[in-house]
């Protein structure tokens, strides 16, 4: 199974970071080998992820979005409903059981949306630790009610003002934080991005959400999906429901980018539909980049998509051709999230709208028995002033 | 003369002296490439023995605020890789300095990693320094480098292992930088290291020249690295320097503060 023992996924991925932490990634990757290995951790791990996090997450059959859009049985993956709103806690409890393995006293983590950072500051609250959090300035304003989560919760949160004051830059600044204190602190990676073992870890900490849905699947409809579509940016929680069913052909597999104010104006995330293969935030992948190699500025309306990166897997996925990524605008994830609110009663995240904004296009396409599973990756109180925002301008501009 | 030998020559040279290096790095392009052909031929007559030519990338991991900002204006003011390189051939022709590039893959990557050494090879530069770019990810730089004559200087650090330390060696070309934090680039107050032993355990598996860099803030603090190794590397400071007269003239500035940190080599 991929990756190799580099950390390579085909072409993509190996470990592209200072000399000062190749010791750091190495002395990962062996306690991160230990603890799979070892009955003691999954167990730990199960019980939290059971009684801490609440899962198994529902896998739940949307019979008026359905009916709304016609076609396929669509069906939520709620991860919505996780322990802080989102499936990011998945991968933060196991990184801090780790974490912990590994005797380390801080944890740090860059955020976008938010969603990681609140996760991590969760974890770290639970098991005593000190948690920083790195955060784009412009991302601490949009996301301002999760900038207070994280402060309640006993984390630190560092505005972050370089560059394009995103995720990109609280990567930067994050990686930075560990060169200087590697010996102490433990850099708890959010999405399937980052040098090996990252990539691995976080897909393996976030499979759970593509093993429950296959069980849950096959239980309420006797058959394997004939889709799922799920929302990239750095690309965890698609990665997370996608790879238990790499192996199943018939399973078509969708990944959504945030196509921002439209793939033809520049101003998107679309890393996979538009960028060029390059180095980032310590893997090979695909990247948003001019021609000297430069990272551009990414652009999308939800924060968690607002990144010029992609997972490694990802790139060798989309080169294999075994997932096929397509790219949804703002204003078409802005309709879905209202289609949802008023279909369901359910508030998604901005970026779980890019995949369900995805799905509303795929369905009608579907014959009425065909089986289409959306992950909800995160529910969307978090966004509403966001939303609120863009409807006043859109007014204003009518 | 080819590149390696420019290096090892001017390392020779310092210790037929008994003479303790500068390393000066510069951010090209910071604020114009005129003025980096100017700083660098400047540098180098007040006494720096090297010089480090940083191409500027958007997301420099290993380099703190300084340096960054450096990048950020120079990459502003629209300078490119290609311009970069032609600077550094012009630079050639006024000057035997030994010159180096410091920047991160991705900019060589995009470039083409042999048309990248071909062309700064031809340019008359003599090493390259990838701060991003670990032994294991080295291997599809090292032939084409070797090839051209460049020499890829590799980085260690006080958390690098034995076993590491043996395998970067025998890799190095040129002289083998020894970051002195773990850290980022940028002027400290005081360096907690026991650089001695550091540079001691580096000693053990190379006969290259050690330089010493990141956090040395000036002439007092080149002059205390300076006894456990060949050359300082001074990089913040003088891209400090550089910004704070970028209203005037930056080059008897930089100029000015490498001579204050040479005279404290030589004078140790």
């Amino acid at each position: 199974m991929l990756p190799d023992t580099r950390g390579y996924f085909g072409k993509f991925g190996g470990r592209f970071v200072p000399e000062t932490l190749m010791p750091a990634l190495t002395e990962l990757a062996d306690a991160y080998k230990d603890a799979r290995a070892d009955p003691q951790f999954h167990e730990e791990l199960n019980y939290y992820l059971a009684q801490y996090v609440g899962r198994p997450s529902p896998l739940y059959f949307a019979a008026r979005l359905s009916a709304h859009c016609g076609g396929a049985r669509i069906y939520l993956k709620r991860e919505d409903l996780n322990h802080t709103g989102a499936h990011k806690i998945n991968n933060t409890i196991g990184q801090i059981l780790l974490a912990r393995r590994m005797d380390k006293k801080r944890v740090i983590a860059e955020t976008g949306a938010g969603q990681h950072g609140v996760a991590t500051a969760t974890a770290a609250a639970l098991f005593g630790l000190e948690c920083a959090v790195y955060m784009g300035e412009e991302d601490t304003a949009r996301q301002a009610l999760n900038v207070y989560r994280m402060r309640i919760l006993g984390a630190e949160v560092v505005p972050v003002k370089a560059g394009s004051r995103t995720l990109k830059d609280a990567m930067n600044e994050a990686m930075r934080d560990w060169v200087t204190n590697v010996e102490t602190t433990y850099y708890l990676v959010g999405s399937v991005a980052g040098p090996h073992p990252y990539p691995q870890m976080v897909r393996d900490f976030q499979r759970v959400i593509g093993l429950e849905t296959r069980r849950q699947v096959l239980e309420q409809t006797g058959r394997l999906p004939d889709a799922i579509v799920a929302c990239v940016g750095g690309g965890s929680n698609a990665m997370g429901i996608f790879h238990p069913f790499l192996e199943d052909a018939p399973v078509r597999l969708v990944g959504v980018e945030a196509a921002g104010a439209g793939l033809e104006t520049g101003k998107h995330a679309a890393t996979l539909n538009r960028g060029r293969p390059g180095v980032l935030h310590g893997s090979l992948s695909y990247v948003l980049q001019d021609g000297d190699g430069q990272i551009n500025l990414a652009h999308s309306v939800s924060a968690g998509l607002d990144y010029p990166g992609v997972g490694p897997e990802h790139s060798f996925l989309k080169d294999s051709g075994r997932v096929a990524y397509t790219a949804v605008t703002d204003r078409e994830a802005l309709a879905a999230f209202h289609l949802l609110c008023r279909t369901e009663g359910i508030i998604p995240a901005l970026e779980s709208a890019h995949a369900l904004a995805e799905a509303v296009r795929m369905a009608p396409q579907m014959p009425a028995d065909a089986v289409l599973v959306v992950n909800l990756s995160g529910r969307g109180d978090k966004d509403v002033e966001t939303v609120a925002a863009l409807e006043d301008q859109e007014g204003g501009e009518q | 003369m080819t590149a390696v030998n420019r290096i090892s020559r001017c390392f020779d040279e310092l210790a037929a002296r008994r003479e303790k290096g500068l390393i000066a790095y510069i951010c090209a392009g910071d604020p114009d490439l005129d003025t980096t052909v100017r700083l660098v031929e400047a540098i180098a007559a007040a006494g720096a023995d090297l010089v480090e030519l940083g191409i500027p990338f958007s997301d420099p991991v290993a380099d703190g605020p300084s340096i960054q900002r450096a990048a950020a204006r120079a990459l502003a003011g629209g300078v490119k890789v290609a311009q970069i390189i032609a600077a550094a051939a012009r630079i050639r022709r006024r000057t035997d300095v030994p010159l180096i590039f410091m920047t991160y893959y991705n900019p060589v990557l995009q470039y083409g990693l042999e048309e990248f050494v071909r062309d700064a090879a031809s340019a008359g530069v003599d090493g390259l320094i990838v701060p991003d770019l670990p032994l294991e990810e080295a291997g599809a730089l090292l032939a084409p480098a070797g090839g051209a004559g460049l020499a890829l200087i590799p980085l260690v650090a006080p958390t690098t292992t034995p076993e590491r330390l043996q395998a970067i060696s025998a890799a190095a070309r040129g002289f083998v930088y020894c970051v002195s934090v773990t850290g980022v680039t940028g002027a400290r107050q005081e360096i907690h290291t026991d650089l001695a032993k550091f540079t001691g355990r580096v000693r053990a598996y190379t006969g290259l020249p050690l330089a010493v860099g990141f956090g040395i803030s000036g002439p007092a603090a080149a002059a205390r690295v300076a006894p456990c190794c060949d050359a300082v590397v001074v990089g913040s400071a003088i891209v400090d320097r550089v910004a704070a007269a970028a209203d005037s003239d930056p080059v008897p500035a930089a100029a000015g503060l490498a001579g204050e940190i040479k005279s404290a080599l030589v004078n140790l």
